[in-house]
């Protein structure tokens, strides 16, 4: 989405302004060389907050890297792939991506779904729309930690849910059950994120050309018809964005494991990869082992969205 | 985060009543009403729950803790929470966070936005593809290099400095500037040239008063950033008098929680206190997100 809007030529436009002589130095620096002082304190930015550690992330999972006092010179011997090594064999961060291998089969499918469903409903003028946009909105904007305390309450062993439920509740219940505690989190996520899936869709609706809706009219589709032979190919540009989105989301899971599980409970049957990184890294003093699971974790959320868009985009 | 990248595109076209041929606003069909109302209510009963329970001295989890009765309603819980988190300092800490994030953004956003979209400038295209490219790396990833730059080696360890810093400048306000600052005519700009005005002058005096939603837009989507924000503070601040208050209220929840006589009361009473301003601002700033007539400053 963000790319198709890309810089639009503006080499092309003359600019009046003409300096004496300054047509090469022009072509060497631009018509308005101040500019790159004006962008300068987002590249120092970008450089010191991302780029760098970006780059220090992939150096410390080459080598033997622990915490150290500021100022103090310590070997930190090149180890070449021992932290992988480290990583793949260790039974818990292969459980950790399994876990968001279940997460991501849950909560991406129900995401692109139900937000296409719910801005197709929204879309257009219809009564009390900006009420629904709002409520929509409301869980996206606020803290995980704020509405975590509601989900552990409705979902706990003797909460709402459960007494909804009566004899069919889960024993042992949800959160503390070893098979529905991934899926719990991954529907908690669906529902705090829908609202900003929601709003995309809704941009790409609205370019959706109303010609091709008349076209189906006339055609006598039936509204389910018309949403699924015109709205969903339609949109499918934005259907791509979404799902690399909700992964890229999915895979950073850390908040919701740590609260809503108690720390990946029961018996790490819902940690996330980040937050055995955590654990590794910063609770057990291994950031080098913790920047190898990283490494691996982008590894895998690039190849998944690679496939996915082979998978999208095909035909 | 890649997030809101579409906001403003999304709510340029909201609201405005097209009428349609055959039906207009006023009749809705009703399978559509009904399943937008279910998806409000589910998205909105979590929040009632959390309010009503925030107010009520005993936690009721059955049916009938959904109504209380209006005499059962109380302000204990947010004694209780306010006894062991200290709310102000607390808000005080995710105000200063949020501030400072939202102040970097705005400043450095708008100078970055503006080159980008109206200056031609030799590296331009790199910029444009750097703010692209930041978007989608997960912030994660760098948690750790962070941690041990920001943490150990700078010692910014409980201060608001090393709090703000990795969110310093919110690169999808970058892009939200950009865009607005792009519908501008690049005429205007150049009459200005002529006249004289250096780019700061322009900037200033012309671009700014024109995008004034886009301020608005970034803000808000800046906001809910560090203000929600709960892993990077968690691991900077471990004095508690230097925790926002997503950290401490999460520190209630997996630790202190278990001592209170009504700890749901209590955490929910410190989540409304954390979600209010969010929800608020969002609410108040819906409509800017509507108006961006701004072809109208050269046409005027």
């Amino acid at each position: 989405m963000a790319t198709s809007t890309s810089v639009p030529a503006q080499a092309g436009t003359e600019a009046p302004v003409r300096t004496p002589g300054g047509r090469r130095w022009g072509r060497l620096v631009g018509r308005q060389p101040i500019g790159f002082l004006f962008a300068a304190p987002y590249v120092l930015f970008i450089l010191a907050v991302f780029a760098y550690p970006l780059g220090f992330a992939l150096w410390m999972s080459f080598h033997d890297f622990f915490f150290s006092a500021p100022g103090v010179a310590v070997e930190r011997p090149f180890v070449g792939l021992d932290n992988y090594v480290t990583v793949l064999g260790d039974p818990d961060v292969q459980r950790s991506f399994r876990n968001i291998v279940v997460f991501l089969l849950i909560n991406v499918p129900l995401t692109v779904a139900l937000s296409l469903v719910l801005a197709t409903a929204l879309n257009g003028a219809i009564r009390f729309r900006t009420f629904f946009r709002i409520s929509f909105y409301v869980p996206y904007v606020t803290a995980s930690v704020a509405v975590v305390a509601v989900w552990l309450y409705l979902f706990n062993t003797r909460g709402l849910v459960n007494e909804v439920l009566g004899g069919f509740a889960p024993d042992p219940s949800w959160l503390v059950n070893s098979t529905l505690a991934m899926p719990v989190i991954a529907i908690y996520v669906t529902w705090k994120q829908l609202g900003f899936f929601i709003l995309l869709y809704l941009a790409a609706l609205q370019n959706v050309p109303k010609e091709t809706y008349e076209a189906a009219a006339v055609d006598g589709a039936t509204k389910v018809q018309t949403f699924w032979s015109v709205t969903v190919p339609s949109v499918r540009p934005a259907t791509t964005l979404v799902v690399l989105l909700a992964t890229i989301t999915g895979a950073n899971l850390f908040t919701e494991p740590y609260l809503l599980t108690g720390g990946g409970g029961p018996d790490g049957a819902s940690a996330s990869p980040v937050l055995v990184m955590y654990q590794r890294g910063i609770e057990q003093g291994n950031p080098d082992v913790a920047a190898a699971i990283g490494v691996v974790l982008v590894v895998g959320v690039l190849v998944i969205s690679f496939v996915n868009r082979y998978l999208l985009e095909r035909d | 985060m890649a997030g809101p990248t579409t906001l403003p595109t999304a709510s340029a076209v909201a609201p405005a009543p097209r009428a349609r041929p055959r039906r207009g606003p006023g009749r809705t069909s009703w399978p559509r009403m009904v399943l937008l109302a279910l998806g409000a209510l589910l998205f909105l009963f979590p929040f009632y729950y959390m309010l009503v329970g925030s107010f009520t001295a005993e936690p009721d989890p059955s049916l009938g803790g959904l109504f209380p009765s209006p005499d059962e309603l109380t302000l204990a819980n947010y004694r209780d929470i306010d006894g062991s988190v200290d709310l102000l300092q607390t808000l005080v800490n995710s105000g200063i966070f949020t501030g400072g994030v939202i102040l970097a953004t705005v400043v450095f956003g708008i100078l970055v936005g503006y080159a980008l979209a109206q200056l031609e400038f030799r590296g331009r295209g790199a910029v444009f593809g750097l703010m692209l490219l930041v978007q989608v790396v997960p912030f994660q990833l760098l948690i750790i290099p962070l941690y041990v730059l920001i943490v150990r080696d700078y010692g910014l360890a409980d201060s608001y400095l090393g709090m703000i810093l990795p969110f310093a400048i919110n690169s999808t306000a970058v892009f939200v500037f950009r865009q607005y600052f792009l519908q501008l005519p690049r005429d205007l700009f150049d009459a200005a040239r002529i006249d004289g005005a250096g780019e700061l002058r322009i900037l200033r005096s012309i671009a700014i008063p024109l995008v004034r939603p886009a301020l608005l837009t970034a803000v808000l989507l800046t906001f809910i950033g560090p203000w929600n924000e709960f892993l990077w503070p968690f691991l900077v601040t471990k004095e508690q008098d230097m925790q926002p208050l997503a950290v401490s209220l999460a520190n209630y929840i997996t630790n202190v929680s278990a001592r209170a006589t009504n700890p749901f009361g209590a955490i929910f009473a410190g989540a409304c206190v954390l979600a209010a301003p969010a929800v608020a601002l969002f609410i108040a700033g819906q409509r800017y997100f509507v108006s961006n007539d701004i072809g109208s400053g050269v046409k005027g």
